[in-house]
């Protein structure tokens, strides 16, 4: 059974919850991440989301083994939706069940941040002034030098300071 | 909490009693090994410096970045990183040794993305011995009174120095990145194992490659998947190639590489047949 997960479908925390249901456990603790109207003082009016897919559910599933083999929590599911999202929606969910609430909470704070950082999916804001980016990306282009020269000690005072 | 600016400091002062050479030029396909460093940290900090003693101010190879020179004779890396912690007294600092041929730009950005800077350094665990790895750290600007004791009480170990003190500890993404190269042998295996990452300028051996794209690139590249035959022997090849075919305009060093749906590394060799991805900066959550 998968624990990491794709939807291209709205989430249904109360299915997903049933998952984590255990008698041996005390505890349960869930994340959910929502679309919000703003980002980077910017009106967002929807967002897309798209993932490579099966390194994302490899990457995923990996994540929540690490979450239950550091925590020692019983269960841990994550599910994330890809497509287009309106505000309010849910766009990720984290569940995790364990014997007491400590360990419910740290993991699934170690899932939510783990998967933000490592898990290939990818978020396009739409923006109310008609402008759209991908997040995370847009400070990333290079100004186009050759890509085989050799740098040279005035490339790098050139090129040494990145984007914030 | 803001964090302080981040500049980099290669060591090359070592004197490779091992090797009989200076580590800074062993080469890997046609490169340097202190030129290969230079290019991974350079992206990803404010600014770059080599760490040199008194007497390889003259090295042109050295010569060609902005140095700093040791303040203290004799003190291995201990006296690099007490010298640009000197010069730059305000700046974290990412500390690399110039004998890591395998290091690669995910390891430092996964260093900068974890890095703690209310303690004094973040460290990667050491594949073989799990203690910290001082020559692929950040020292931050609380860093230096400690260096400054220590070397006081004559004690130049900087990995016995981040084992007492308290350390944001790492585990490596790639457990390799970090091996280094001090004898001869190991150098010739290293060799082997990163030249085969170069093909022959022409008349080498061309691949079938299949590449999927996502996101950012697949909407600069017009399209979702491509295959092509190509000279291209590593992913860097292939992506600097495909860079200019489509004009995609993200520099390599923020993607990360994935071939047949796992991570790659992008000096490893391709196959014919393989399926290479390039990730750009994610944003899940």
């Amino acid at each position: 059974m998968n624990h990491f997960s794709l939807h291209d479908i709205v989430l249904q925390p109360g299915q997903l919850r049933q998952r984590l249901q255990d008698p041996t456990c005390g505890g349960y603790c869930a994340f959910e991440g929502w679309v919000r109207d703003c980002n980077d003082g910017r009106t967002v009016l929807r967002l897309e989301y798209e993932a490579f897919g099966p390194l994302a559910l490899r990457e995923g599933e990996r994540i929540l083994a690490e979450a239950q083999q550091r925590f020692g929590v019983a269960r841990a599911y994550c599910a994330h939706r890809v497509g287009a999202l309106a505000i309010g929606e849910l766009a990720v969910w984290v569940g995790v069940s364990a014997v007491h609430r400590g360990e419910a909470f740290d993991a699934c704070r170690y899932i939510i941040d783990e998967v933000k950082h490592r898990v290939p999916i990818w978020k396009k804001e739409y923006y109310q002034d008609g402008d759209s980016g991908w997040v995370n990306c847009e400070r990333c282009a290079s100004p186009a030098a050759p890509a085989h020269a050799e740098v040279s000690a005035s490339e790098h005072a050139a090129h040494g300071h990145r984007g914030s | 909490m803001s964090t302080t600016e981040l500049y980099g400091l290669v060591l090359t002062g070592g004197r490779s009693r091992r090797m009989q050479r200076d580590k800074a030029n062993l080469t890997y396909a046609g490169k340097s090994q202190l030129a290969r460093v230079m290019e991974l940290i350079t992206p990803l900090v404010a600014r770059c410096f080599v760490s040199v003693r008194p007497d390889q101010l003259e090295d042109p190879r050295r010569a060609a970045y902005d140095t700093i020179v040791d303040v203290l004779a004799n003190l291995g890396p201990m006296g690099g990183i007490h010298a640009a912690l000197h010069a730059y007294p305000d700046r974290g600092w990412l500390v690399l040794a110039c004998d890591l041929p395998f290091l690669d730009s995910a390891t430092l950005q996964h260093l900068i993305t974890h890095r703690n800077s209310t303690r004094v350094a973040t460290a990667y665990r050491s594949s073989f011995d799990g203690q910290p790895e001082p020559l692929c750290a950040i020292f931050e600007p609380s860093s230096r009174a400690l260096i400054d004791q220590s070397l006081a009480q004559s004690q130049q170990c900087p990995r016995a120095l981040l084992a007492r003190s308290d350390v944001e500890l790492l585990d490596l993404p790639n457990p390799r990145a970090l091996d280094n190269v001090n004898t001869g042998e190991e150098y010739a295996a290293a060799q082997a194992a990163l030249g085969a990452a170069t093909p022959p300028a022409d008349g080498g051996t061309r691949r079938r490659l299949k590449v999927r794209y996502f996101a950012v690139l697949r909407e600069q590249a017009g399209r979702s998947t491509e295959e092509l035959e190509t000279h291209a022997g590593t992913p860097r090849q292939l992506y600097d190639e495909l860079r200019h075919l489509r004009g995609l305009t993200l520099a390599p060093e923020f993607l990360r590489v994935a071939v047949n749906d796992e991570f790659g590394d992008w000096r490893s060799p391709l196959s014919d047949g393989d399926t290479v991805v390039f990730l750009p900066p994610v944003a899940g959550g």
